[in-house]
């Protein structure tokens, strides 16, 4: 490694209005090594790499890049310093090819024609040296969400890359597609490259890194060396405190049936099949969970139950009541609560305050409305009550709740569907995009709504999550329940593979889109 | 609950100080663009004007003055500021909601035949009855009008944009045909209706002046729209769909039921206007009865920030504009395009300058 730093960032402040995303970063780079950037959602770590990549400017600081000090000023300039970004979402036109993709503004569409093939070619020689398995003509909304990964990846190396920033690459990815990246990391910075990588994933930071910076409120806290730290360590330094990694639990005690599903089958919001087939059921005291890889129809099983996508055929059943097909509005009535997967698409309104988002479903019943009216009053002293029990951080309950970080918004959600006292909860990514101490409470919420006897649906992509807290773990993929395993770390590779969809008799990988 | 009771009683007079404060501000910092919006295009408009060639007495006159000689001229202004506080507040409802209604001209067209019918056809009842009868018909009908674009954006998800220019043409011709046809007064020169009975007339304030009763009730139905989309509970909905429709349904509320409410509610506004425009103003249909205040209403709202009661405010100033212009055309010769240029420069300010508190504010 060479002594001059590769690209050295130094007293970084960048403000958006009255938030702070990056409060004095001073973060050094060496040339050929893997260094993570390790830290809780909100920490700054993708406006930082937003900032080298020519995404967003800084307002103070400097980025000195292989010796020189630059500033871009749109990502064009960034990558013409031979500097590639992966984001956490794919920039990607799903309706084109691979390689209409990379040479998408590119020159005059006359002269990108004629280089057709010399573009493909290009693909295919990468592809084979970094058996990235790419192929130039293949359409993007044919390829699975690994893959697209790897075309976003290998379009950096298109483009020519010194310095490959990945944010977040392994959020969308099954164990075995992940160890395939990590191994991919490992091949770039062999051929020379150096490779910057966000997570908050301490188990893969401290596989794959060979330095790893954590950062905590838009600072980098520490720079050390995977050899001398380890996992608790690093979790500490990002929350800086003790974190118990265990939740203490009791044994399950299930009782009556409170959710029942029967062989349901509904379409996504475009029409394709989605869910195929889904029977399930949840006992009053248990938190069953639903594992899988993003994209296999979970979000849709979770519309569906809640009475947001139409269902094709199946039956639900809640509370002995039949459920199936209502309107969001009745199925509420009946016990269900739902703290939704987007957040901020469904959970909450961004612009309006936590008492206004405290009473989005009871907004015309008593004690929150009284002849048409809404009670001020009432819902004010309900919110603070919330706000009280759930820590949640705010200056006062009119405050709008877009302000708030995003384990705060969490909070709320959580705290209002718990307190409409439902039978049943449906949850679609617990924790999804908020920090390790909000995510502490809400697991132990959970654990305490199981112990009074509710009946728990998790749906995660997350297994550390559904590890922690559930008592089952079904698997789900293409739309359907593969298979179903207790919460036990020891079968992980199993777990792993189902969620690839390969059942344990027999390995064969079932055809996309049958 | 006694320990709440406890603790409210406690805190009433902190709390109610720091409430007003709050509100002052907020209402301070909310009134800040649109204010600082209008003195841009103003120093603008004077620019031009000076450019122009107008001596400063033109200037103070098209800008500040306007027509405030007299009673009656500021009774004109008020005339002309009915419809645009009627239709500015209607839309405010409208866009809360994220019902892009540009159909107000149409529906104040309709407002203006429905009340045209109800103020010919009938006789020999009372003012106490048929003047309100006359208002009724033409929100009613300007809610209907109003209602196909909802219907057909809640059942075939056709953009209401689209559909009600669409409709503002079919009124405008429907309007043509009717005054050139079936109710044509034959008797008369132009194409126009019959006169409206003197029942049907809106009231006026003064015997002598021209300014009727619709002002106020124009400001009355300004602040009770402001009341409820901020503290009922269906106008909570309303907002609710409109900022994020997702979570609207998530919630359990009917988003189609919502917009159809909204978009009604803006058009029996702009059909209200019409009615008054009729009943209060010209006592007869003619082709052109508006001066294309269904169009200046958008600009109310949008300068209003879609608050209902700022929608009174911005919709006097627009009328004032409106006003100074006429006047000043007959007495000093600034073409009324400048004051059109200066309303355009009004918008495009308020625009820009919502999108720069945006930027200042907004951006994550």
């Amino acid at each position: 490694m060479s002594s001059r730093p590769f690209l050295r960032i130094d007293n970084i402040h960048k403000r958006f209005g009255p938030i702070i995303a990056s409060d004095g970063v001073s973060l050094q780079i060496d040339e050929g090594e893997i260094h993570a950037l390790l830290g809780e959602n909100g920490a700054g770590k993708s406006v930082l790499m937003s900032m080298i990549c020519g995404m967003v400017r800084p307002d103070e600081g400097e980025i000195v890049y292989k010796g020189v000090p630059v500033r871009f000023n749109s990502p064009r300039e960034a990558i013409r310093q031979r500097i590639g970004m992966v984001h956490q979402h794919f920039m990607l036109v799903p309706n084109l090819t691979v390689a209409e993709n990379y040479i998408l503004g590119r020159g005059s569409a006359f002269r990108v024609i004629n280089d057709i093939d010399k573009v493909h070619a290009k693909i295919r020689e990468l592809s084979d040296r970094y058996a990235l398995d790419v192929r130039p003509d293949a359409l993007i909304e044919d390829l699975s969400v690994g893959e697209q990964q790897r075309v976003e990846i290998l379009k950096a190396l298109f483009n020519g890359i010194d310095l490959l920033i990945l944010d977040e690459p392994t959020a969308v990815l099954t164990p075995q597609e992940t160890d395939r990246l990590l191994t991919l990391m490992r091949d770039l910075v062999a051929d020379g490259k150096t490779v910057v990588f966000i997570s908050h994933k301490l188990d893969e930071v401290m596989r794959v890194s060979d330095r790893i910076s954590v950062m905590r409120d838009g600072r980098v806290v520490n720079t050390v060396s995977v050899d001398h730290t380890d996992a608790r360590g690093l979790a500490r330094m990002m929350v800086g405190r003790d974190v118990g990694m265990e939740l203490v639990r009791s044994a399950a005690a299930p009782g009556r049936l409170v959710l029942s599903v029967e062989n349901l089958i509904c379409r996504s919001e475009t029409g394709l099949p989605a869910v195929r087939g889904i029977s399930l059921g949840v006992h009053a005291g248990e938190i069953v969970g639903v594992a899988g890889v993003s994209g296999n129809g979970q979000s849709e099983l979770a519309l569906a139950l809640s009475g947001l996508l139409p269902v094709d055929s199946g039956r639900v059943v809640l509370n002995g009541k039949d459920i199936t097909g209502l309107a969001p509005a009745r199925i509420n009535a009946h016990g269900f609560s739902h703290i939704p997967e987007d957040r901020h698409k469904h959970g909450i309104v961004q612009s309006l305050s936590l008492s206004e988002n405290t009473i989005l479903q009871r907004y015309d019943q008593p004690p929150f409305a009284a002849r048409g009216m809404l009670s001020r009053r009432a819902i004010g002293t309900h919110t603070r009550d919330l706000i009280k029990r759930f820590r949640i951080k705010c200056h006062n309950e009119n405050q709008r709740i877009g302000d708030l970080s995003g384990g705060n918004q969490q909070k709320l959600v959580v705290a209002r569907e718990l307190a409409r006292n439902p039978d049943f909860i449906l949850v679609n990514q617990l924790a999804r995009g908020i920090d390790i101490g909000a995510m502490e409470f809400v697991m132990e919420e959970m654990l305490k709504q199981r112990e009074s006897g509710k009946a728990i649906l998790l749906i995660s992509t997350e297994l550390e999550e559904l590890f922690a807290i559930c008592d089952r773990i079904l698997v789900m993929f293409h739309g359907e329940i593969l298979g179903e395993l207790p919460p036990d770390r020891a079968r992980l590779e199993e777990l792993g593979l189902l969620m690839a969809g390969k059942t344990a008799d027999h390995s064969e990988q079932p055809t996309l889109a049958g | 609950m006694e320990q709440v009771n406890q603790g409210a009683r406690d805190h009433v007079y902190p709390q109610a100080a720091h409430a007003l404060y709050r509100t002052l501000s907020q209402a301070a910092i909310s009134a800040a663009t649109p204010i600082a919006a209008v003195l841009v295009a103003l120093s603008f408009g004077a620019a031009l004007l000076w450019l122009n060639g107008f001596t400063g007495t033109d200037v103070v006159t098209v800008m500040v003055m306007g027509s405030f000689q007299d009673a009656r001229s500021i009774g004109e202004i008020l005339l002309k500021a009915t419809p645009l506080i009627l239709i500015g507040a209607g839309l405010c409802v409208a866009f809360r909601c994220s019902i892009w209604n540009i159909g107000a001209e149409g529906q104040l067209y309709v407002g203006a035949i429905a009340a045209t019918f109800v103020g010919t056809s009938i006789d020999g009842l009372s003012v106490w009855i048929h003047a309100p009868l006359v208002m009724l018909a033409g929100a009613l009908a300007g809610a209907a009008w109003a209602g196909i674009a909802g219907y057909l954006k809640v059942r075939f998800q056709a953009s209401e944009i689209v559909t009600t220019i669409m409709l503002n043409y079919i009124a405008l011709i429907l309007t043509s045909y009717l005054v050139t046809g079936p109710m044509r007064d034959v008797s008369a020169a132009y194409p126009q209706s019959a006169r409206l009975v003197r029942e049907a007339w809106t009231p006026r304030i003064v015997s002598d002046m021209r300014l009727h009763i619709g002002i106020l009730v124009a400001i009355v139905l300004a602040v009770a729209l402001y009341i409820f989309l901020q503290r009922s509970s269906r106008g909570f909905a309303l907002r609710v769909v409109g900022l994020n429709p997702h979570a609207a349904r998530y919630a359990g509320m009917d988003v189609r039921r919502n917009v159809m409410i909204a978009i009604c509610i803006s058009g029996a506004m702009a059909g209200l206007a019409g009615a008054f425009e009729v009943a209060g103003v010209t006592h007869r249909l003619y082709q052109n009865i508006s001066p294309g205040y269904g169009f200046e209403g958008i600009a109310v709202a949008l300068l209003a920030n879609n608050n209902p009661l700022a929608a009174i405010l911005s919709g006097g100033l627009f009328a004032m504009l409106r006003s100074g212009s006429e006047v000043l055309q007959i007495t000093s010769q600034v073409p009324q395009v400048l004051v059109l240029v200066i309303q355009g420069i009004v918008i495009l300010s308020v625009v820009a300058f919502a999108k720069f508190r945006g930027m200042f504010a907004g951006l994550r």
